[in-house]
This record gives C-alpha cells, structure tokens and sequence, in this order.
C-alpha cells in the first residue's frame, strides 16, 4: 500500500462522505414520507448517487494506487438498470393490494379501470 | 446489420462489460471479448420478440448525460425534501398519455420517470397507451407531464424513430 499525496486523501474522503450521507438520507427517508407510495422515492433516488459517491471514491483510491480501475462502473450500470425497474414493481404492488395513501394525495386518474387488475 | 453481427450495438456493449470485468485492456482479454460479443448475440438472438434500432445514437449519448445531471438535482430535490418537516408534501396521482410505442422505449422512458425528480413511474394502462405516475411534490399535474413530454419523450421519440 502506497501513500496518497493529501489532496488526494481530501477528494477520496469527500466522495465516499457524500455517498454515505445520501444513503443515509435516503433510509431515513424511508422513515419520515407519510405513505408507501412516497417512500420509495427515497431509496430510489438516493442509493443511486449515494453508491454513485462510494464507487467514485473507489475507482479514484485504487486507480492511484494499483492502476486504472474501472469495474466498479459495472456497480453503477447494474444500478441504473435494476433501481427503476424494482422500484416501478413495488410501485405496482401497491398500487394493486390498494394500500392505503396519506389524505393529502390528489388522484388525477380519469381512466382508473386501467390500471387495476378486476375484471368487470 | 448484418448476420455476423445482427445487433451491433448488443455486441459493443458487451465488449465494453467484458473489459471492465477483466478491468484491465490486454490483447488476450479483447480477443476473446470480441469472441464473445459476436458468439452471444448470434445465440440470444432467436430469444429477442422486439426489433429496436438506434436511430441517432449521439442524441442517445446526450440524452444519458442529461439524465445523469437530473439524476443528481433529483437526489438532492428528494433530500431536501426528506429533511423538512413532514406534511407540506403534495403527493399525487398522474396519469402520463404516452406518444412513442415500442417496449425498449417506453422501458427507458418509465425508468427514466423513476429516476427524475420527484416522479416514479407505478403502472403501465393496459392498452399501453399510459403509464400511471406517482408525484412526491406537485402543484400542477399538467406542467410535470409537459415537462416530461418536452424533455425526455421528445427525445425518445427523435432516438428510436417510433
């Protein structure tokens, strides 16, 4: 393990805190929105540049150390991929077991029939 | 394309993952990349039901940067949100009349919806002609749906033609 200039130690630590802290923001928004549909916002939007800081961190530390490294990318290509598409089948589940949304929630559907599973 | 190579874009892609899962670029690891992303889309091939072509792929390569800038006004939009005080949300239920057709298209534009401030996309109509939204924060439903017309499904649609 070799020793990083000082500058270096500043832009890698700012990185990996930036990721962690909207990670963190991002669970505790899981604890404060008022319903499930506006829960998921939170850990959607925030795990992605919260592990988008920790893999750039990442790929700066090793790249000066060991050689350009590059397959953290790979980490944040899979996010991009799977974060909506869980998100959106989450989305779906709620909205079909019809949970429960807070009172202030404004419904704008004019065709509700197609998004529900009854067939009437 | 062709019939070596049917999906040109399929293979560039996966040359590019096999290099960086070898994270490292030597002659032995791109031969044997390009191997692969010949041999693997000849064999998926038959399992593709869905034709896409790329019609501008520099569009393509902005449109990924734009998202990636909205992606981070978009977690910092959530932030702010989070660390208020609760209740002076306005949550809402959007419906989103779509004009491209096509699954990879509307796939990226739903995914796209998710990713952007303040929307998450919760269901696709069954005609297909929609797709249902989830709104965090909105006082105008129309505006956050000319927005999205304007700034991703207009480029879309220029992308993929459809």
């Amino acid at each position: 393990m070799t020793d990083l200039p000082v500058w270096a130690d500043w832009v890698i630590s700012f990185f990996i805190i930036l990721g962690a802290s909207f990670a963190f923001i991002g669970s505790l928004g899981l604890l404060r929105l008022p319903d499930f549909m506006a829960r998921l916002h939170a850990p959607t939007k925030n795990t992605t540049l919260g592990v988008g800081g920790v893999i750039i961190g990442s790929i700066l530390y090793f790249s000066m150390t060991d050689g350009l490294s590059l397959h953290e990318l790979l980490i944040a290509i899979f996010l991009f991929l799977t974060a909506p598409i869980s998100a959106h089948l989450l989305a779906k589940a709620g909205l079909h077991l019809e949970l429960e949304l807070s009172e202030n929630t404004r419904d704008f559907r004019t065709k509700p029939e197609q998004y529900s599973d009854k067939d009437d | 394309m062709n019939k070596l190579v049917p999906a040109p874009w399929w293979s560039l892609f996966l040359l590019a993952f096999w290099l960086l899962l070898q994270n490292k670029v030597s002659v032995g690891a791109t031969l044997l990349g390009l191997v692969l992303a010949i041999i693997i889309p000849l064999y998926t091939l038959r399992a593709r039901d869905y034709r896409t072509t790329l019609h501008h792929p520099l569009l393509g390569v902005q449109y990924f940067f734009i998202l990636l800038g909205d992606i981070i006004v978009s977690n910092f939009n959530i932030a702010a949100i989070i660390l208020r005080p609760r209740k002076n949300i306005k949550p809402a239920l959007i419906e989103f009349p779509l004009a491209i057709s096509g699954s990879v298209p509307i796939t990226i534009l739903a995914s796209t919806i998710s990713l952007t401030p303040g929307t998450i996309s919760a269901e696709l109509g069954r005609d297909g002609r929609s797709i249902l939204i989830h709104a965090l924060n909105v006082d105008d439903p129309e505006a956050t749906i000319q927005q999205i017309k304007q700034r991703y499904e207009r480029r879309l649609k220029e992308i993929f033609q459809c």
